[in-house]
C-alpha cells in the first residue's frame, strides 16, 4: 500500500462517507500484523475473496503493529470502540472473553474437527477464537555439532533427559568453539518467556498456576518441582551455558554466525536457520521428568462482544478457515498450518518437507498456556521471576514471591470466574 | 507590583482563562479521577464491580517490617556453622504462612544488616519492587540534577565564547536533545552491548587491551550508571540553551565595567554571571528534577527495570502495574504517591530557593 | 594576550576541546545515519568498531525503499508534523498569554489558579491517561459531519489535551519576571491595552523563551506514543512513534530501523535549525534587553 494511495483513500473515505449505497453491511476487523508485508498480503487476499464471494458482508481491515496491538484493543474496549472481528493471542483470549470483550463463535464444530488443539480457543466450554496456524519451539542445532560433540540425536519417542541435556551443554561449552552453548532468546522480553520457558517448568512437573482449580499458584510455581526447575534454570547462567541478558541482534543472527551451539527457537525462525547451514536439525524438547512439553496456541480470530453482526463476523472467520488460506499463511510466515490437510499443501510442512518435524512436535508435545483470564498477569510475573533468577536472585525467595503475587492477583479478581 | 494599573480582573481571566480551562479539563479532572481510583480495586479489564477498598492499595505499597533472627543453635546452645558461617533459619519460614508472624506475611527482604553479635536484622517490605523503584528514582534525581545542570552550565560558558563557527558547535551540542529519547535509547543499547559494543571496544582500545568488556546494561552495578550517563548526554544540550538564554538577560554593561576594573575570569563569573543566572538556576533545577522523576522511556527500551530491579523506577512501576498487570487502581496509587513525593520535593526546593523567588 | 604564537596555540586548544565534545555529542547520530545505508549483516558487524561511523562497504538506499514499502512513512511524518505544529502554535499563544497574565496582572483567583497550574506540573501523564481516554471517548465535537460524540480517531484528540501545560506557562512566567517591569507600567500609564502590551512590548522581547518553549513542546508532541496508541485506531491518523513499532518484527531489520529513525529525526533537526536561526541567533547577536 503506497502512501499516496493511503492519503487518497482516506480522503475518498471521508468525503464519500454516507453516500455509498449500503448493499453490503460493513464488518470492521483489527489485526496485529502492521509492518509485516507477507501476512498483510495473505490476509488482504482472504478479505478480497470473502467480499467477492457473497453480497451481504464487506470486511474492512485495520492493521496495528504487534507491539502496540493489545494495548490498542484494551483502550478501544474501554472507549467502547471495538471492531466486529479482532485477532487475539491464544493465551490472552480468556482474559478478553472474561472481561466481556468477546463473544463465542457460531462456527460448526465439524468445520474444525480436524484442527490441531492449540489453535482452538476454548474458554468456559465454548469456542471463542480459532487460529489458522500454530507455533512450535525446538532445539535448533547442526548435525555436525551433534557428531562432533558425540551426542545422541534425540527423537520424539526418546527425547533427551535432564542429564543428557546438561551433558550436551557442558560438551558444547568444553569444546571452546562457541561464545555460548545455548541461545535461549533472553533478548526477546515479553511473551516469549512464558511461551518458550514455562513448558520447561512444566516438564519438571511445575506450572504457572494449579490447573485443577486455577485458584492458586501455591505448590505449582514454588513446589519441589518448581524449585528444581529454578535451580536448573539458574545453573544455565552460572555455568556459563547461556546469557541472562542478550543482545537482540545476537538472537536474530547469532546461531547463523556460529556463536551458539544450540538455539531454543520457534519454527518461524526455522527457515533462516536452514538457510544459514544446510545441516541444521530441529531437535524435540527434552523431557525433564514430567514429559517433554512445548507451548501452543498462537494468534487467533474472534468476534467482539459488541459486534452488531456476529453472524457475519463468524461467516468471515469460517471462510478464512479453508485449507488453502491455512497453507498460504504457513508458506508466508513459516508457521504451522492448523490442519494436516493444509500441511500437505505446503512446501515446508508436507511429508518430507524441511519443517514437517514441527507438525509432529506440536502433535506430540504441545501444551497450551494456562487457560485463565489471570494468565496475562501470571505471564508477567513469571517473566520477571525468570529474569531475576537468571541474574542471580535467590530461587526459593523469588518463586515464593511470584506465587504470592499471582495468588494476590487471583484473589483481587474474585477468582477470575473459575 | 499591585497598582491600579495592574489590576484587571476581566482581562486577566481572558488571557489566562483558556489555558487554565484546558488544564482543568484535561489534567485536573482526570487526575481527581485517578486519585479516586486509587482507593478502589478497579481493574483495567474486569467484569467485576468496582469496590471501595480504602487505603489498602497504599498499605500494600508502603508496608515495611523488621525481623531479627538468631543463628540456629543445637540443643546445647552451640551455634551451627554452615560453610564456616553461622547458619540462620530461612526467612521464608517467617514470612510465609507463619501464624506467629501474621504482620510479616508476604513480605520480602529489602536488605539486612548485622548490628550486634551474630544476630541478623532484616528490613522487610510488602512490595520490595516498589520500594526499590522509589530508591532508584531518588538516586537518579540526586545524581542527574546537579550533574546535568552543572555540565550544561559548563557547556554554556564554553559555547558563549566569541569564536568563529561557534554556532556550529552549539548546534551539534544541542542535537541529541532533538532526537527522541526512544530513538536515543535504541542507539545506546547497541553502543552499550556487552560483547561487541562500541563502548567496550573503545575502552579496550584506549587501554591497549587492559580493559575487560562490561555488560553495561546487564550488570546490577552498572545498569543505572549507564542509563544516567545516557540521559545526561541526551538532555544536557537543552539545559545549555536555557542557561544561554539566561546569560542573555545579563546586561553587557556589567561585563564592560568588570573588564575596565580588570576583574579575573573567576571574579566575573562569581560576581556577575552567577548572580545574574539565579533565576535561571531555579528554573533549570526544577525542570531537571521534574523530568528526572518521570524517568520511564529509557528504562522501558533498555532494561525494563532489570537486572534484579536495579533500574526499576516509580513511573515504570506505575505503568507496569496499571497497564501490564491490569491493576489500574494500584498504578493510580503509585501515581498519587509520586505526585505527593514530587510535591514535597518541590516545596522544599521552593523553600531553599525562596530568596531568589522573592526578588 | 602576549604573543601571536601563544594566542594561536590557545585558539587551537580551544577548538580541539570544542571538537572533542562535539564528537561525543554526535557519534550515535552519525552511527544511525551511516548505518541506514548498510545491509543488516554488515551494519551489525560494523557496530562495534570505527567502521560504524564510516561510509564504507556496500552502501545503498535499499533500507529506505524497503522501509517505505513496510509502512506509510510519509503519512506518519505528516501526521506527527501536523499535530505537533498546531499544538506548538496554540500552546505558545495560550501559555504565553497565561504567563503574561500571571506575571504582570492582578486579578481575582490569580493565586489559586497559579497554584493549581504549578501542581499539575507534577502529574505524570501516564497517571491520567486512562481517565482521559474515558473522557475523550465521550466528548462532543462539531466537524464536517455535524455534531458527533467521541474524539477517537482524529487529529484534535491528539492536539487539544496538550495545548496548555504547566511547564510552558511556568517557563513564560519565569522569563517575564526578568523583563523590566517599568516598561509595562509605563505602557499602562500611557493607556495601552493589555493585549497591546502583550503584542507590542512583551512578545518582541520573548525570542529566547518562545524558542525554548517551542522546542520543548515540539519534542513532547513529536514523541507522543502512549496517547495516540490509545485513541487512534485508524492508520490514517497514526504518528511516527507508533509507526516505529512497524519495524520491530520478530527478526528486526536493523538497516530499516536506522533508515526510519533517520527519516523521523530529520524534521526535528530542521525545526531546530529554523528556530536557531529565527530566534536564538538573532538574540545572541543583538545582545538585547536589560
Amino acid at each position: 500500500m503506497t502512501n499516496a494511495k493511503w492519503v487518497a483513500g482516506a480522503f475518498v473515505a471521508a468525503t464519500a462517507w454516507g453516500s455509498v449505497a449500503a448493499a453490503q453491511e460493513t464488518l470492521t476487523m483489527w489485526y496485529h500484523g502492521a509492518g509485516n508485508e507477507g501476512e498483510a498480503k495473505v490476509l488482504n487476499q482472504i478479505i478480497t475473496d470473502f467480499n467477492g464471494s457473497q453480497a451481504d458482508w464487506k470486511v474492512e481491515l485495520q492493521s496495528f503493529p504487534q507491539a502496540a496491538y493489545n494495548d490498542s484493543v484494551v483502550a478501544g474496549a474501554l472507549a467502547g470502540n471495538l471492531p466486529d472481528i479482532l485477532d487475539v493471542d491464544g493465551p490472552v483470549m480468556p482474559n478478553w472473553a472474561w472481561a466481556g470483550y468477546m463473544q463465542p463463535l457460531t462456527i460448526d464444530e465439524s468445520k474444525i474437527a480436524n484442527f490441531l488443539p492449540g489453535p482452538k480457543g476454548m474458554w468456559d466450554g465454548k469456542l471463542y477464537s480459532i487460529g489458522l496456524w500454530d507455533a512450535a519451539v525446538s532445539l535448533v542445532t547442526r548435525q555436525s555439532i551433534l557428531d562432533e560433540l558425540k551426542l545422541r540425536t534425540p527423537t520424539l519417542a526418546e527425547p533427551w533427559t535432564l542429564e543428557e541435556f546438561n551433558g550436551a551443554m557442558e560438551a558444547a561449552k568444553a569444546s571452546g568453539k562457541f561464545e555460548y552453548a545455548l541461545d535461549l532468546g533472553t533478548a526477546w522480553t515479553g511473551e516469549w518467556y512464558p511461551y518458550a520457558f514455562s513448558p520447561l517448568l512444566q516438564s519438571f512437573g511445575g506450572d504457572l498456576v494449579d490447573r485443577s482449580t486455577y485458584k492458586t499458584a501455591e505448590g505449582a510455581l514454588n513446589g519441589e518441582a518448581a524449585m528444581a526447575f529454578g535451580n536448573w534454570w539458574q545453573s544455565l547462567f552460572t555455568n556459563g551455558y547461556a546469557q541472562a541478558t542478550q543482545d537482540g541482534a545476537d538472537r536474530d543472527s547469532g546461531f547463523g554466525a556460529g556463536k551458539y551451539a544450540f538455539s531454543w527457537n520457534g519454527n518461524w525462525a526455522a527457515l533462516g536457520a536452514l538457510k544459514a547451514f544446510d545441516d541444521t536439525v530441529f531437535l524435540p524438547a527434552p523431557n525433564f521428568g514430567a514429559g517433554a512439553k512445548i507451548g501452543a496456541a498462537s494468534w487467533q480470530f474472534g468476534v467482539s462482544a459488541k459486534s452488531a453482526h456476529p453472524d457475519g463476523a463468524s461467516k468471515f472467520i469460517e471462510f478464512a478457515l479453508q485449507d488453502k488460506y491455512l497453507a498460504d499463511f504457513a508458506n508466508t510466515t513459516g508457521l504451522i498450518p492448523a490442519t494436516a490437510t493444509a500441511a500437505a499443501m505446503t512446501e515446508n510442512y508436507k511429508e518430507g518437507g524441511p519443517l514437517a518435524v514441527y507438525y509432529s512436535m506440536t502433535e506430540a508435545n504441545a501444551l497450551v498456556r494456562p487457560v485463565t483470564p489471570g494468565y496475562v498477569v501470571q505471564a508477567k510475573v513469571f517473566e520477571k521471576a525468570l529474569a531475576d533468577i537468571a541474574n542471580g536472585a535467590d530461587v526459593a525467595a523469588t518463586l515464593d514471591a511470584a506465587t504470592d503475587e499471582i495468588n494476590a492477583d487471583i484473589e483481587k479478581n474474585g477468582g477470575y470466574g473459575h | 507590583m499591585a497598582s491600579k494599573f495592574t489590576v484587571s480582573h476581566r482581562a486577566g481571566w481572558l488571557m489566562a482563562g483558556p489555558a487554565f480551562g484546558l488544564m482543568v479539563m484535561f489534567i485536573l479532572v482526570p487526575f481527581f479521577f485517578a486519585f479516586a481510583l486509587s482507593f478502589t480495586n478497579q481493574r483495567l479489564i474486569s467484569p467485576n464491580p468496582t469496590e471501595f477498598v480504602g487505603l489498602s492499595n497504599y498499605r500494600q505499597l508502603l508496608g515495611v517490617g523488621m525481623l531479627t533472627l538468631e543463628p540456629v543453635k543445637d540443643d546445647a546452645g552451640i551455634v551451627q556453622l554452615k560453610d564456616g558461617a553461622p547458619e540462620y533459619p530461612a526467612l521464608r519460614s517467617f514470612t510465609r504462612k507463619n501464624p506467629d508472624y501474621p504482620h510479616l506475611d508476604g513480605m520480602r527482604e529489602l536488605f539486612s544488616f548485622n548490628l550486634s553479635g551474630d544476630k541478623i536484622t532484616y528490613v522487610l517490605a510488602r512490595d520490595v519492587v516498589f520500594i526499590k523503584a522509589v530508591l532508584n528514582t531518588f538516586l537518579f534525581v540526586l545524581i542527574v540534577a546537579p550533574l546535568q545542570g552543572g555540565l550544561a552550565l559548563g557547556l554554556t560558558l564554553l559555547i558563549n565564547q566569541k569564536l568563529r563557527g561557534i554556532n556550529v558547535f552549539r548546534t551539534i551540542y544541542f542535537m541529541p536533545v532533538v532526537v527522541s529519547i526512544v530513538v536515543v535509547s535504541i542507539l545506546w543499547r547497541i553502543i552499550y552491548d556487552g560483547n561487541n559494543g562500541l563502548l567496550n571496544n573503545i575502552l579496550t582500545g584506549l587501554s591497549f587491551g587492559a580493559f575487560q568488556p562490561v555488560n553495561w546494561l546487564g550488570e546490577t552495578s552498572t545498569a543505572m550508571g549507564a542509563i544516567i550517563a545516557m540521559s545526561v548526554w541526551q538532555a544536557v544540550g537543552f539545559h545549555m540553551v536555557i542557561w544561554l538564554s539566561g546569560l542573555q538577560t545579563i546586561s553587557p554593561t556589567l561585563y564592560e565595567a568588570a573588564s575596565i576594573e580588570g576583574a579575573s575570569k573567576w571574579q566575573v563569573f562569581r560576581y556577575i554571571t552567577w548572580p545574574g543566572l539565579k533565576n535561571t538556576a531555579v528554573l533549570v533545577l526544577i525542570v531537571i528534577t521534574m523530568q528526572a522523576f518521570g524517568l520511564f522511556d529509557q528504562i522501558n527500551v533498555m532494561t525494563k527495570g532489570g537486572p534484579l530491579d536495579s533500574t526499576q523506577t516509580i513511573v515504570f512501576q506505575a505503568i507496569e502495574r496499571g497497564y501490564g498487570k491490569q491493576d489500574i487502581s494500584g498504578g493510580s496509587a503509585i501515581s498519587v504517591l509520586l505526585f505527593l513525593l514530587v510535591l514535597s520535593v518541590s516545596l522544599i526546593q521552593r523553600y531553599l530557593t525562596r530568596s531568589v523567588e522573592a526578588k | 594576550m602576549t604573543t601571536n604564537d601563544n594566542h594561536g596555540l590557545r585558539l587551537i586548544v580551544r577548538y580541539l576541546v570544542l571538537i572533542l565534545i562535539a564528537l561525543m555529542f554526535c557519534f550515535p547520530l552519525v552511527f544511525m545515519i551511516i548505518s541506514s545505508f548498510k545491509p543488516d549483516q554488515q551494519l551489525l558487524l560494523d557496530s562495534g568498531n570505527i567502521r560504524a561511523f564510516l561510509p564504507v562497504g556496500d552502501l545503498s538506499f535499499d533500507n529506505y525503499s524497503e522501509a517505505f514499502a513496510r509502512a506509510p512513512i510519509a503519512l506518519f511524518i505528516f501526521n506527527s508534523v501536523f499535530v505537533t505544529a498546531i499544538t506548538v502554535t496554540l500552546s505558545l499563544l495560550l501559555c504565553s498569554t497565561a504567563g503574561f497574565a500571571f506575571t504582570f496582572m492582578e486579578w481575582r483567583g490569580r493565586k489559586l489558579a497559579l497554584s493549581i497550574i504549578l501542581a499539575t506540573l507534577i502529574v505524570p501523564f501516564q497517571a491520567i491517561a486512562i481517565p482521559l481516554l474515558l473522557l475523550a471517548s465521550k466528548l462532543p465535537w462539531i466537524g464536517m459531519d455535524g455534531l458527533t460524540w467521541g474524539w477517537l480517531n482524529s487529529y484534535h484528540v491528539q492536539i487539544i489535551p496538550f495545548i496548555a501545560d504547566g511547564l510552558t506557562i511556568y517557563l513564560f512566567a519565569q522569563y517575564f519576571k526578568d523583563l523590566p517591569g517599568e516598561l509595562i507600567e509605563a505602557a499602562r500609564v500611557e493607556g495601552a491595552s493589555w493585549w497591546q502590551i502583550y503584542r507590542k512590548v512583551v512578545m518582541p522581547l520573548s525570542g529566547p523563551v518562545l524558542a525554548t518553549a517551542a522546542i520543548l513542546k515540539f519534542l513532547a508532541m513529536y514523541n507522543q506514543y502512549l496517547w495516540p496508541l490509545m485513541v487512534v485506531q485508524e492508520e490514517g491518523y497514526r504518528p511516527v512513534m507508533v509507526g516505529l513499532q512497524y519495524f520491530f518484527q520478530l527478526n528486526i531489520a536493523w538497516g530499516e530501523v536506522m533508515a526510519y529513525l533517520s527519516l523521523i529525526t530529520v524534521p526535528v533537526l530542521a525545526f531546530y535549525l529554523y528556530l536557531q536561526k529565527a530566534f536564538i541567533a538573532s538574540i545572541a547577536s543583538t545582545g538585547v534587553k536589560g
